[in-house]
């Protein structure tokens, strides 16, 4: 080992350390900023080992600095710009569209190993473990990428689903695909350079990612982002094998199997198995037939009736839901509390573990708001306080509400946990209208006697509930 | 045919590292804890550098213009990774420095 090579090692453990430090740190709320930017700074070093070995050994030429410094201009701006600009209403599509990017660079570089054989070269050495590399590489990234797309897509609205493809039909076209794909793979592992098998790889698998992205359902989204999180991750260590680096390995490997487990967790907040998830089909596929029909029985009230009950309520209880983010009304909800707080009235919010787009998206937009986080309350620890309850706030809020999950076995959303607030005295359900929820299914909480409905979008009811507070004198004399 | 033995125990070790590391997550993180773990997948950057390296010393035009591509990906994923991140835990941070201040 001469100085360069052993410089080289020394910064590429440190890089491993600090970011399996990153990620630990990342899992716990004290120390996740400073874990975040630990990681940030390991990815520095990396780069740099990457640079100084390459300047010891073989040179970087002009050439390569001027592309080098072009990629990361354009790539690095425009994800900074993208950062900044994004609102944290639609922090799950950002990350979808990040990690899709992820993927297509895993793929690229395989890309390009595959059509240029002689740039390889790399620890691997060429030989079978480099092809099966390229063939993980090129099927991960390529799905990764079609996959995140599709899901970033399906949050924005900008995409929904296609019939037919909630149909069984589309297990047969996946499967289809799949076969294509592994057909192609085999080609291309027993010659490694087959220019149709390639295209036919890339090809099956980016639109596997997308029959398989396309049918899931909002609720299920984030499931499925962080899953193409890990596979990002997979297709990181593949290229690690395609040009032997094997801090590229450990780290594609510690990020794949961290998204794993974090993965599994999501699954494990809404009681429902990763096989569902992903084969079971989205819940609106099945609402059609289970828990569908009419709603009967629907009692509903101005901002003003809403204003007065409040007022007379010691206890209350805010769920926030999905609406509450698009309608953007987590500040007028925080000038809202504040003046029942100042009027001596106890508020906590109700957080379901997959209220929202993605797990901890309440939580994020409530903080973004200044609500104080000991306020938020996890559903396990609410749901035996609802009875004392007097007043529960439903904000764009659906399916997690949805007394159905407990007491009707044949709905598709029974056994998913859901927050217990049909047992609160008055139950007020702030939504646009009468239409479903993202599940696609009909929610008995509705139709109960100590239900009312206050129809309008989020952030214009909290503002009217505002104004009638004021004029009731809330919170005036404290 | 050379078996990168070297890599593979590395692989399966990195594999184990990660499965150990995340225990118990708190619901307020995960989607910090998954934008996070996104940003550090952007690590194939690394790959793109080599490949661009390699390329600029053979000389191989089209094969620098798709690692520079593919490091530009590669970088919108790790900075704005890291960024949005940052933006999330920050409103986090804010909080808890606030309450400090007010208690004492």
């Amino acid at each position: 080992m001469n100085t360069v090579e052993i410089l080289k090692f020394a910064i590429d453990l440190v890089a491993v350390l600090l970011l399996a430090l990153g990620i630990k740190g990342l899992s716990k709320v004290r120390s996740a900023r400073e874990a975040n930017r630990l990681a940030a700074v390991a990815m520095g070093f990396a780069v740099i080992g990457v640079l100084v070995n390459s300047l010891g050994t073989t040179g970087i030429v002009a050439e390569a600095w001027i592309w080098i410094i072009l990629g990361t201009l354009v790539g690095g701006s425009l994800g900074a710009m993208t950062a900044q600009r994004v609102p944290m209403t639609s922090m799950p599509e950002t990350v979808a569209l990040f990690n899709g990017c992820g993927g297509m660079s895993s793929l690229l570089v395989a890309l390009g190993v595959a059509i240029f054989p002689a740039a390889a070269a790399g620890e691997a050495g060429g030989g079978l473990v480099e092809d099966i590399s390229i063939v993980v590489s090129v099927f991960v990234g390529s799905i990764t990428f079609t996959g995140s797309i599709v899901a970033m897509a399906k949050l924005q609205g900008w995409l929904s689903t296609p019939p037919w493809m909630q149909s069984r039909a589309r297990h047969a076209v996946n499967i289809a695909l799949a076969v294509m794909s592994l057909v192609a793979a085999i080609e291309l592992g027993r010659h490694g350079d087959n220019a149709s098998a390639l295209w036919l790889l890339v090809i099956g698998s980016g639109l596997l990612g997308i029959g398989v992205t396309l049918p899931i359902g909002g609720a299920d989204m984030p499931v499925v982002i962080s899953l193409l999180n890990s596979y990002s991750g997979v297709a990181a260590a593949a290229a690690g094998f395609v040009v032997g680096s094997q801090l590229l390995i450990v780290a594609g490997a510690m990020v794949g199997a961290a998204g794993l487990i974090l993965t599994q967790v999501m699954c494990d907040g809404m009681n429902r198995s990763l096989v569902s998830v992903l084969f079971g089909g989205a819940l609106g596929a099945s609402s059609a037939s289970g828990g569908g029909g009419e709603y009967t029985n629907i009692t509903s009230c101005s901002a003003e009736e809403c204003a007065l009950t409040l007022e007379a309520a010691e206890r209350v209880v805010v769920v926030p839901g999905y609406g509450l983010a698009v309608a953007q009304a987590q500040h007028t909800l925080r000038e809202v509390t504040r003046v029942l707080e100042a009027g001596g009235i106890e508020v906590t919010y109700a957080i379901h573990p997959v209220a929202g787009r993605m797990p901890g998206h309440m939580n994020v937009l409530l903080a973004e708001a200044d609500v104080p986080y000991e306020q938020l309350k996890e559903m396990d620890v609410i749901n035996p306080e609802f009875p004392a309850t007097d007043v529960v706030l439903v904000l764009g809020a659906n399916d997690v509400v949805n007394p159905q999950a407990k007491t009707d076995t044949t709905s598709p959303l029974y056994g998913m946990p859901v927050l217990d607030v049909q047992e609160a005295r008055t139950v007020f359900v702030v939504k646009r209208g009468m239409s479903a929820g993202y599940s696609g299914i009909k929610n008995d909480l509705f139709e109960l006697a100590n239900t009312s409905m206050v129809f309008g979008d989020a952030k214009k009811v909290l503002g009217d509930l505002l104004v009638e507070l004021k004029e009731l004198g809330v919170g005036k004399k404290g | 045919m050379s078996i990168p033995t070297e890599a593979l125990w590395v692989l399966l070790l990195g594999s184990l590292l990660g499965l150990e590391l995340i225990g118990k997550v708190p619901p307020t993180l995960h989607t910090p804890l998954m934008s996070g773990a996104n940003a550090i997948s952007g690590i194939t950057m690394l790959a793109a550098l080599t490949l661009i390296i390699k390329a600029g010393a053979d000389g191989n035009a089209a094969l620098l213009a798709i690692g520079s591509v593919s490091l530009g990906f590669a970088l919108f994923n790790v900075i704005g990774g890291f960024l949005v991140t940052d933006r999330m835990l920050a409103m986090f941070s804010r909080k808890s420095a606030r309450r400090k201040d007010t208690n004492s």
